[in-house]
């Protein structure tokens, strides 16, 4: 029945069947979600499989909270056998910590912090102002912390669809020993064959929700009813209006002369560098409301909330050749 | 609130396959802008870099271009993955280069797809960029075709073209033996056959690409393909009637399986039956082709990571010694002096290539006996011999016990990609 036209309907339906749902029979519908969470498994099994000394870099942000629960999901029954981390810049919003650490509480996981105060007062990284954004910064502490533990293996939450260099980055992305990614030269990665050899010094940085987009993640903390914080869902904010941004009024980011203080209904939709991460309006009160934003809004997550990615079309490119993960 | 949510859309990979003068850019372009896709400040960043250079049409191809080098030099170095979705389905496109190292970023892109597009344009028909996607298509096992006849606005929509090209292109794939092709003309620069059908073409009754996209059955084969289950870890269960317990824990790579069947271990050769499926939501009593699950034997034979379990009805073949169709990524060509490890499914051992018989010239489709030297983007069939035994199907009955890649022991690359035949 090969080749034959798709202009011809019935030839059509005895090529490429028209079915909505796949399996059929007895199986249960297997949807986007499904297929994401079990290739995520997959790769957190070859992770741990694999590497010798493997973290998880764990904010409390919505994508660290999703890549946690599926590490709860691989290895169950037994505990999540790997340490979190997390890069403290020192600018996270006070809600976002609070809730990082009721999470570790309640998992009974091991949490290492390391933080970017650290690196600065110990002339590691450098800043201009107390006020700059400590985004790129974390990339020093991070290299720090991962000779001084000797890991092999970061996982991180990171997908493709928040911005192009991501896009082109493997799952497992190869880092040399000064955690620098080189775009132009990077391991082929074929089929679901991951290649985590590393010499010593080197690390390798793992995606395992490469795959998934901003809706996905929301659908997935919807499915799974996860927790999150506060500062995800609409709340009352003293803001002023800079550019096309909302800019929280905070100790590190105070109004400029002139600029007005408002209080707005507003929401995060990443949690990250209190200088550079701006809320967006809305009302979402709860995760449908989030979804049905989600799939209706005309920006980008980064392009909403980022003031840091936008100083350059190359700045999340340049700062992984750094070592940012 | 959570059966609302609940809308169990399917995900479908492909790759889209084409010169940017095919309209490869554009026809991608059109997909994510006409299923809204591509959001305002994307389009802000594409529109400005488009008006810098001095072009008069915004450039779809920057939304794909990520790379600061494929900006600067204006071209696309490195697969790049964008998501889109409709109300229908979920999409994941492989968007691979056309021209320099074409080989290696579309065996790459091709081997998670589920479906190809192969865009013709509908005045030249097949040519020789064509051969050679249809070809590795082929190669990398992708069952299902669009032959996307494009720039049909430029052959005044004409029935006639369009049938052209696609004898012309049935008559070149005869001997590739394509399962499934299906034909759509389309005009991706105005739309035409691509998301809505357009008025122009009232002799074409068929489904526009995206209804296609939408519509296509997705793994029917990979679930009625025997039982194939490679062991990633094995871990310690609860204690059950004083008895210790382990699990397999894995991805499920083809057919199903169910508490009661019975099962093979291999390379071992021992058997044992299914006494539980185990997952973070409970016990469930069979599971699917794609499903992460913790398998329990009723034996407590010895197994470990590298392992496979699979169907005693249909084993796969294991053996040290196997031949396969081998893609060379390497920039450094072929050394029999180095040492090589062989990654397949979770197992990943020594191995040597025994003999390399031929190249494929992917231009002709003729094979070349004895090549002098093996350099990136080259095809060879090459005899393995490895120290173990592996379980293993052909390639084309298995993309995922059927593949390998290979691997340098010293710098650690991954230096080749092989097919079993």
């Amino acid at each position: 029945m090969k080749g034959e036209s798709g202009s011809m309907k019935s030839t059509q339906a005895a090529t490429f069947t028209p079915l909505t749902s796949s399996g059929g029979g007895a199986w249960a519908p297997w949807d986007h979600l499904d297929r994401l969470e079990s290739e995520a498994i997959h790769i957190l099994r070859e992770v741990v499989a694999q590497c010798v000394r493997p973290v998880l870099l764990f904010s409390g942000g919505k994508d660290s909270m999703v890549l946690l629960h599926l590490a709860r999901k691989a290895f169950h029954p037994q505990r999540i056998p790997f340490p979190l981390m997390h890069v403290d810049t020192g600018h996270n919003f006070p809600e976002v910590i609070t809730f990082r650490d009721q999470v570790v509480k309640s998992l009974g996981v091991n949490l290492i912090v390391r933080s970017v105060e650290e690196s600065i007062r110990q002339g590691r990284a450098r800043v201009r102002f107390e006020s700059d954004s400590r985004n790129a910064l974390q990339a020093v502490t991070l290299v720090d912390a991962i000779h001084e533990f000797g890991f092999d293996a970061c996982l991180g939450g990171a997908r493709r669809d928040e911005e192009k260099a991501r896009a082109k980055e493997r799952i497992f992305s190869f880092r040399d020993e000064f955690g620098g990614w080189d775009p132009k030269n990077q391991r082929p990665e074929l089929w679901d064959l991951y290649n985590a050899h590393v010499h010593p010094g080197e690390n390798m940085r793992v995606f395992p929700i490469s795959n998934w987009t901003e809706a996905d993640v929301w659908e997935y903390i919807a499915r799974e009813r996860l927790d999150l914080p506060s500062l995800y869902f609409a709340h009352r904010r003293e803001v002023v209006a800079r550019g096309d941004q909302w800019i929280p009024v905070t100790p590190l980011t105070q109004p400029k002369v002139g600029e007005h203080v408002e209080e707005r209904w507003v929401r995060f939709r990443t949690v990250g560098d209190m200088t550079c991460t701006c809320p967006v309006p809305s009302e979402a009160r709860t995760l449908e409301d989030i979804l049905r934003e989600t799939v209706t809004s005309t920006l980008t997550e980064r392009g909403a909330t980022r003031t840091d990615d936008q100083t350059s079309e190359a700045s999340m490119e340049l700062r992984k050749k750094q070592g940012y993960f | 609130m959570e059966n609302k949510l609940k809308n169990c859309q399917e995900l479908l990979r492909f790759i889209t396959c084409g010169s940017v003068d095919d309209g490869k850019s554009t026809l991608i372009g059109r997909l994510l802008l006409d299923s809204r896709s591509v959001l305002a400040d994307q389009w802000a960043a594409i529109e400005a870099t488009s008006t810098r250079r001095g072009q008069s049409q915004v450039d779809l191809s920057l939304l794909t271009d990520g790379l600061q080098a494929e900006r600067e030099q204006g071209i696309t170095i490195d697969v790049a993955y964008r998501y889109f979705s409709t109300p229908a389905r979920r999409f994941i496109i492989a968007d691979t280069p056309g021209h320099a190292q074409y080989t290696r970023n579309m065996v790459t892109g091709a081997s998670t797809a589920d479906l190809a597009i192969l865009l013709l344009d509908a005045r030249k028909g097949v040519v020789e960029q064509t051969r050679r996607h249809a070809q590795i298509v082929r190669l990398l096992g992708i069952r299902k075709v669009v032959i996307a006849v494009n720039k049909m606005d430029l052959v005044a929509y004409g029935q006639e073209a369009f049938e052209r090209v696609k004898q012309e292109f049935l008559n070149f794939a005869e001997p590739l033996d394509f399962r499934d092709i299906v034909f759509i003309p389309l005009s991706a620069l105005n739309g035409d056959g691509v998301v809505l059908h357009g008025g122009h073409m009232p002799w074409y009754t068929g489904p526009t690409l995206l209804e296609l996209l939408e519509t296509v059955v997705l793994d029917e084969e990979i679930l009625n393909s025997s039982f194939r289950f490679p062991i990633q870890l094995v871990t310690r269960l609860s204690e059950e009637n004083g008895e210790e317990r382990r699990g397999a824990q894995g991805r499920v790579e083809s057919g199903t399986v169910a508490v009661g069947d019975e099962v093979l271990l291999l390379p071992s050769g021992r058997t044992s039956r299914v006494s539980a499926i185990e997952t973070y939501a409970g016990r469930i009593s069979q599971a699917r082709a794609g499903q992460s699950i913790t398998l329990v034997l009723a034996d407590q034979i010895d197994m470990s990571r590298g392992d496979m379990i699979a169907s005693v009805a249909h084993p796969p073949r294991t053996d040290k010694n196997f031949e396969a169709l081998v893609c060379w990524f390497s920039h450094t060509p072929y050394d029999p002096e180095r040492r090589l490890l062989v990654q397949q499914t979770t197992r990943c051992i020594q191995g040597k290539i025994d003999t390399v018989s031929a190249r494929l010239d992917i231009q002709t489709s003729q094979l070349v006996p004895s090549p002098a030297q093996v350099a990136m983007n080259d095809l060879v069939h090459m005899g393995f011999k490895v120290q173990q035994p592996l379980a293993f199907d052909r390639y084309e009955d298995n993309r995922t016990t059927g593949s390998f890649i290979l691997i340098d022991a010293l710098t650690h690359d991954t230096v080749a990609a092989g097919m079993i035949v």
